[in-house]
């Protein structure tokens, strides 16, 4: 008789990253939606970009006993000067604005965040909260020489109560790490994003990122239990130990969820996990118009119910823009209008894949759809995802992209995007050669929640494609009754066109709060209100 | 090729790839209950070269029939795989019963038998056990030429040209029928299976049988004595300067 010992080492796993490496078109399905720069030009200063934006005057600039004063409460290694290394905590993600900072800050503690805004508030140095620097609409980058106040070295995992799934931990932990940590624990941080792997979660919350589960767990408003925030003149205020139900006074911590860094600097926070799905399936079907999408959301909601976890459309225009940045093969043979990505997920898979193939059936004998898949394993699964979540990359890595964010009425959704197509091409801004600044304008996003992500893939930024669509987009959705932000926010960007959306008296008292709250306005100035 | 090729698919179903397998309290084994399971990633490769094969020379192949040893639950990949364009399938019931290799290869025998198969494509090795025997030990007890580890496969008149990755290059042999090929993983990129054909594979032939169906003797051979995880590493320790690094490579013998 062979006797035989067997060692996991040489077992299962090792192979699962054999074939990983071994394979290079399933190895690609696999890299994370990290940020990726195309390094080949510089970005233009959004200095230079919006002449008509000025430094505020009333801010100091940096001396050197500035740096020293930062030198004497921070370790040596947290401050950051180098232009060179600066570029990254100038630079957005869509190498659309560039800030001129001179310093960079890495505190690792809640105190030192307060020494620092203590100390700027009382120079009147301006001062930009960072995480993870991917937001869109240019929040998170300096406009001009205001200090970068990064995050990204608070990045403890402080606690994790696995009976009431209470998360506590700080600002600048990426939230793919989070996940992962909870993921261990059997839990699921409420929130997923295609910049998972390198957003802060303390960065999603003050931007109040909506993403790609918020049709299963909701907003951040329901699910941030509590937050430790730092204000503008250096005071540490901290619900961060508050239980679910508390309802005693005002609602602070939700002043703060969604101010993009305007009213104070969030450093640590306790959101409420749901339990981790035990099982996820995903479909990726093709269907004929923008109509048949409608339908088999309405199909969806009542047949999948409990179980739907996401509901994510796209048209052809990206997914073309996709294939040829993904280059491995795509799932449905036949070219469609529009796909549509459902991810089912509950604690009993194969329950819940017999309730999906009865919907997935039936819709396809009743011709709501034309084509679809099933994921069959984790691999395909992954890689299905990856049709959605590797569109913004696609979009922008021809040369750039106009990115717009925005909620709208479901039977108008998809009108946007055919007013946009079509005002470019008739301001003669859209074509297929190099002479045109426009590649196409494409639409996806978040039916369940109402949200279209409009993209304008662009070979170069040009102020006559801003021009066309600014602010024809916001216009063309306030007629709508939506809103211009649904979830991106408004940074830079959309700073001066909150008026489509919200009411004079409202803003007025938006106004108030930044006054009172930040008087010397040295929190990310020149954005947001 | 003058023969029609009647091709048989052995296919397996694992512990999804992509997966990390947990190992059970008893350290018997790897933990298997709430684990998501997947076709064998190898296998999913031998139907695809099959469905292509088929694709490419219409008039030539006469049916793809693939089989699985497994539970009730190996019916699944079993459906997969004629979604994706195999014609008929069986399904040997095993129940929760482990069988070893050499069994297997004795059941596939009287498989290929049954159904005059005269191409056999299977994956080189499942991921589970990582044996990496069934397809040879099926060569042998049929006493059929071999062609393993394939990274490409082409049929040119009535032969098979199936090309090896070796140590430093590339080695092609070719065979007449009938052949065995087990397959590697750059030989090709496995397909979706669409729901239109997910549907039609309901109404396609599966055969239902049990092990004691077949004349094998299944009693073990292998006895498993412990699992164990890899050792943890450990922690690596900083140096100061070039010095110190050298000396402490000297001290470990490393160098």
């Amino acid at each position: 008789m062979l006797r035989q010992i067997i060692k996991r080492g040489s077992s299962s796993v090792v192979l699962s990253s054999r074939i990983a490496r071994a394979v290079p078109s399933r190895a690609a399905l696999f890299h994370s939606s990290s940020t990726q720069y195309s390094a080949s030009k510089t970005v233009k200063l959004t200095a230079e970009s919006y002449p008509n934006v000025k430094r505020d005057e009333r801010y100091a600039t940096l001396e050197q006993s500035d740096i020293d004063y930062f030198k004497s409460i921070l370790p040596e290694n947290a401050l950051i000067q180098d232009q060179d290394d600066l570029l990254f905590y100038n630079e957005d993600w869509m190498r659309k604005y560039r800030g001129q900072s001179k310093l960079t800050l890495k505190p690792k503690t809640t105190e030192q965040v307060s020494q620092i805004l203590k100390y700027a508030n009382e120079r009147n140095l301006a001062v930009v909260p960072q995480g993870g620097n991917t937001g869109l609409v240019g929040g998170s980058v300096p406009v001009f020489d205001e200090i970068v106040l990064s995050l990204a070295n608070m990045n403890k995992i402080r606690s994790l109560d696995t009976t009431s799934g209470i998360f506590k931990a700080d600002s600048g932990v990426v939230l793919e790490v989070a996940d992962q940590h909870l993921a261990e624990n059997g839990y699921i941080f409420p929130l997923d994003l295609g910049a998972k792997g390198s957003c802060h979660i303390g960065g999603t919350v003050a931007t109040n990122a909506g993403g790609l589960r918020l049709l299963r767990y909701g907003s951040l408003h329901g699910s941030v239990l509590g937050l430790e925030v730092v204000l503008a003149n250096g005071k540490i205020v901290s619900s961060i130990d508050a239980l679910r139900k508390d309802n005693t006074g005002y609602d602070l911590k939700q002043l703060f969820i969604g101010s993009e860094g305007t009213l104070g600097v969030i450093t640590g926070l306790s959101i409420l996990c749901p339990p981790r799905p035990k099982n996820f399936n995903v479909a990726f079907l093709g269907v004929e118009s923008y109509e048949a999408v409608m339908k088999t959301f309405v199909k969806a909601k009542s047949e999948l119910g409990e179980i739907l976890s996401a509901f994510e459309f796209m048209d052809e225009s990206c997914q073309e823009l996709a294939k040829k940045h993904l280059k491995t093969a795509y799932p449905l043979e036949e070219q469609h209008p529009f796909y549509i990505l459902i991810e089912t997920s509950g604690s009993n898979g194969e329950h819940d894949l017999e309730k999906l193939e009865a919907f997935l059936e039936s819709a396809f004998e009743n011709e709501v759809i034309q084509d679809g898949v099933i994921a069959q394993d984790e691999t395909q699964l992954k890689g299905l995802w990856n049709w959605r979540e590797q569109i913004p990359e696609a979009c922008q890595i021809n040369g750039g992209v106009y990115k717009y964010d925005v909620s709208l009425p479901l039977s108008d959704l998809y009108g946007l995007v055919d007013a946009a197509r079509e005002r470019l091409t008739q301001a003669g801004l859209l074509g297929d050669t190099e002479d045109f600044p426009v590649i196409d304008a494409v639409g996806y996003g978040h039916v369940g929640d109402g949200n279209l992500h409009l993209n304008v893939a662009v070979r170069r930024y040009e102020k006559s494609v801003e021009k066309a669509l600014e602010p024809f987009v916001y216009e063309w959705v306030s007629s709508k009754k939506g809103s211009i932000s649904a979830e991106h926010g408004l940074g830079f960007q959309k700073k001066n066109y909150i008026g489509y959306t919200k009411s004079q008296p409202e803003i007025e008292m938006m106004k108030q709060l930044k006054q009172l709250y930040d008087p010397n306005a040295i929190l990310n100035p020149y954005k947001y209100i | 090729m003058s023969t029609k090729l009647n091709i048989l698919v052995p296919v397996k179903r694992v512990i999804d790839f992509a997966l990390k397998p947990r190992i059970n309290k008893a350290g018997t084994g790897i933990e298997k209950t709430g684990v998501k399971f997947s076709i064998n990633p190898f296998c999913d490769i031998a139907v695809e070269e099959a469905v292509r094969i088929k694709e490419a020379h219409k008039s030539l192949v006469n049916k793809i029939h693939v089989v699985s040893i497994g539970p009730t639950k190996a019916q699944d990949v079993l459906r997969q795989s004629l979604a994706k364009g195999a014609d008929s399938s069986t399904h040997i019931d095993s129940g929760e019963q482990e069988v070893e290799p050499l069994n297997v290869a004795k059941i596939l025998k009287q498989v290929a038998e049954k159904n005059e198969s005269n191409l056999i494509i299977l994956g080189k090795q499942s991921i589970d056990d990582d044996s990496n025997n069934t397809g040879q030990m099926l060569a042998g007890l049929l006493n059929w030429p071999q062609a393993t580890n394939a990274a490409k496969v082409e049929i040119k008149d009535d032969e098979v040209y199936v090309t090896r990755e070796i140590d430093g290059g590339e080695e092609t042999v070719k065979s007449k029928l009938p052949l065995i090929i087990t397959t590697d993983l750059r030989l090709n990129e496995p397909r979706f299976a669409s729901l239109p054909n997910m549907m039609k594979a309901k109404k396609k032939p599966l055969e239902k049988l049990k092990l004691k169906d077949f004349d094998v003797d299944l009693s073990a051979r292998l006895e498993v004595l412990k699992v164990e995880e890899p050792a943890a590493r450990e922690a690596g320790i900083k140096v100061g300067s070039v010095d110190e690094l050298v000396a402490k490579l000297k001290d470990l013998k490393a160098i």
